[in-house]
C-alpha cells in the first residue's frame, strides 16, 4: 500500500468531512470540491484515467459549479441563527455509525477473500470508446436521453412564472 | 491489508459521511451535497473493483462508474432545479421549515 494513497485518502475524507462539518454553506461548497478532487486522484492512483478525467469534468467542472450557483441564488450562504444542524442530528449521526460500522466489518471479515495486487491494466481510452459504441451502444444512448431528459426538466423546473401567465 | 480493502474501507468512511451529513444537515442543498458524496463513494467502490477484479480488459466496472457519473450529473441538476424552484415558493432552504405539500 503506498504512501500516496493515503495522503489521497486524507484529502478526500478531509474534504467530506469539511463539507458536511462547515458552517458557510459555500464554505462547503469549497469542501466538496476538494473531495472530488481527491477522489479524481484516487481515481488515476486506480489506473483509470478516463473515469479519474471524467470526475474531475463533470463534478469539479459542472456540479460543483451548479451548486455554488444554487448557493448564491437561494442566498444559503447566510448562516441560520439557530445552528445548521436539525434537532434529531444524534439519531443521523448514530446511523451512520451503524453503516460505517456494518460497511466496515464486512470489508475486514472478507479480507482473506480479496484478491491481491495484480496487474496494471492495460486499458487505453480508445477501447473504452470502442466498448462505449459497441457492446455498451444501448446503455449509452439511454443516458443521452436520461441527459435530454434531465436539462429540460431543470430549466422546466426551475422557469420563473410570472404572475397570471401559466 | 489488501490494496482492495483499504478502497472499500475509504469509500465506506465516504458514505458514512455523506449519509450523516444527508441525515442531519438542515439546508436542502447540503443534504444534495451529501447524497453526491454518496454516489462518489458508490463509484470509488467500482472503480476499486474494476482495477482489482480477475478482468479489467472486460471494463465492466468502469462502464458502471461511467454510467453512474452520468445519472449522478443529471440527478444533481433536476436536484438543484427543485430547490431554486421551492426557494423562490416558500422563501427558504431550511428542511424542518418545508413541512407543507400545498403551496
Amino acid at each position: 500500500m503506498s504512501f500516496v494513497f493515503y495522503i489521497l485518502a486524507a484529502l478526500t475524507v478531509a474534504g467530506g468531512l469539511a463539507a458536511m462539518l462547515l458552517k458557510n454553506t459555500v464554505h462547503c461548497a469549497l469542501a466538496l470540491t476538494v473531495a472530488f478532487a481527491g477522489q479524481a486522484l484516487l481515481f488515476l492512483n486506480l489506473d483509470a484515467q478516463f473515469a479519474g478525467f471524467a470526475q474531475i469534468l463533470v463534478y469539479i467542472g459542472a456540479v460543483a459549479i451548479l451548486v455554488v450557483f444554487a448557493i448564491l441564488l437561494t442566498r444559503g450562504s447566510e448562516t441560520p441563527r439557530d445552528g445548521v444542524f436539525s434537532g434529531t442530528w444524534l439519531v443521523g449521526l448514530v446511523i451512520a455509525a451503524g453503516v460505517f460500522a456494518v460497511l466496515g466489518w464486512a470489508v475486514i471479515q472478507s479480507i482473506p477473500v480479496l484478491p491481491h495486487e495484480t496487474a496494471v491494466p492495460a486499458v487505453t481510452v480508445l477501447q473504452i470508446g470502442n466498448a462505449l459504441v459497441s457492446r455498451y451502444v444501448l446503455p449509452l444512448e439511454i443516458v443521452a436521453v436520461l441527459l435530454t431528459a434531465a436539462m429540460i426538466g431543470a430549466v422546466i423546473v426551475a422557469m420563473h412564472e410570472k404572475e397570471g401567465q401559466k | 491489508m489488501t490494496p482492495l480493502a483499504s478502497y472499500l474501507l475509504v469509500a465506506a468512511l465516504l458514505f458514512s459521511i455523506g449519509l450523516a451529513g444527508a441525515l442531519t444537515r438542515r439546508n436542502a442543498i447540503l443534504v444534495l451535497i451529501g447524497i453526491e458524496l454518496m454516489l462518489n463513494a458508490a463509484n470509488l467502490n467500482l472503480i476499486a473493483f474494476w482495477r482489482y477484479g480477475p478482468h479489467p480488459e472486460l471494463l465492466t466496472g468502469m462502464m458502471f462508474a461511467i454510467f453512474s457519473i452520468a445519472v449522478a450529473a443529471a440527478e444533481a441538476a433536476v436536484g438543484l432545479g427543485l430547490v431554486i424552484q421551492i426557494h423562490r415558493h416558500a422563501h427558504t432552504t431550511d428542511l424542518n421549515q418545508m413541512n407543507r405539500m400545498k403551496g
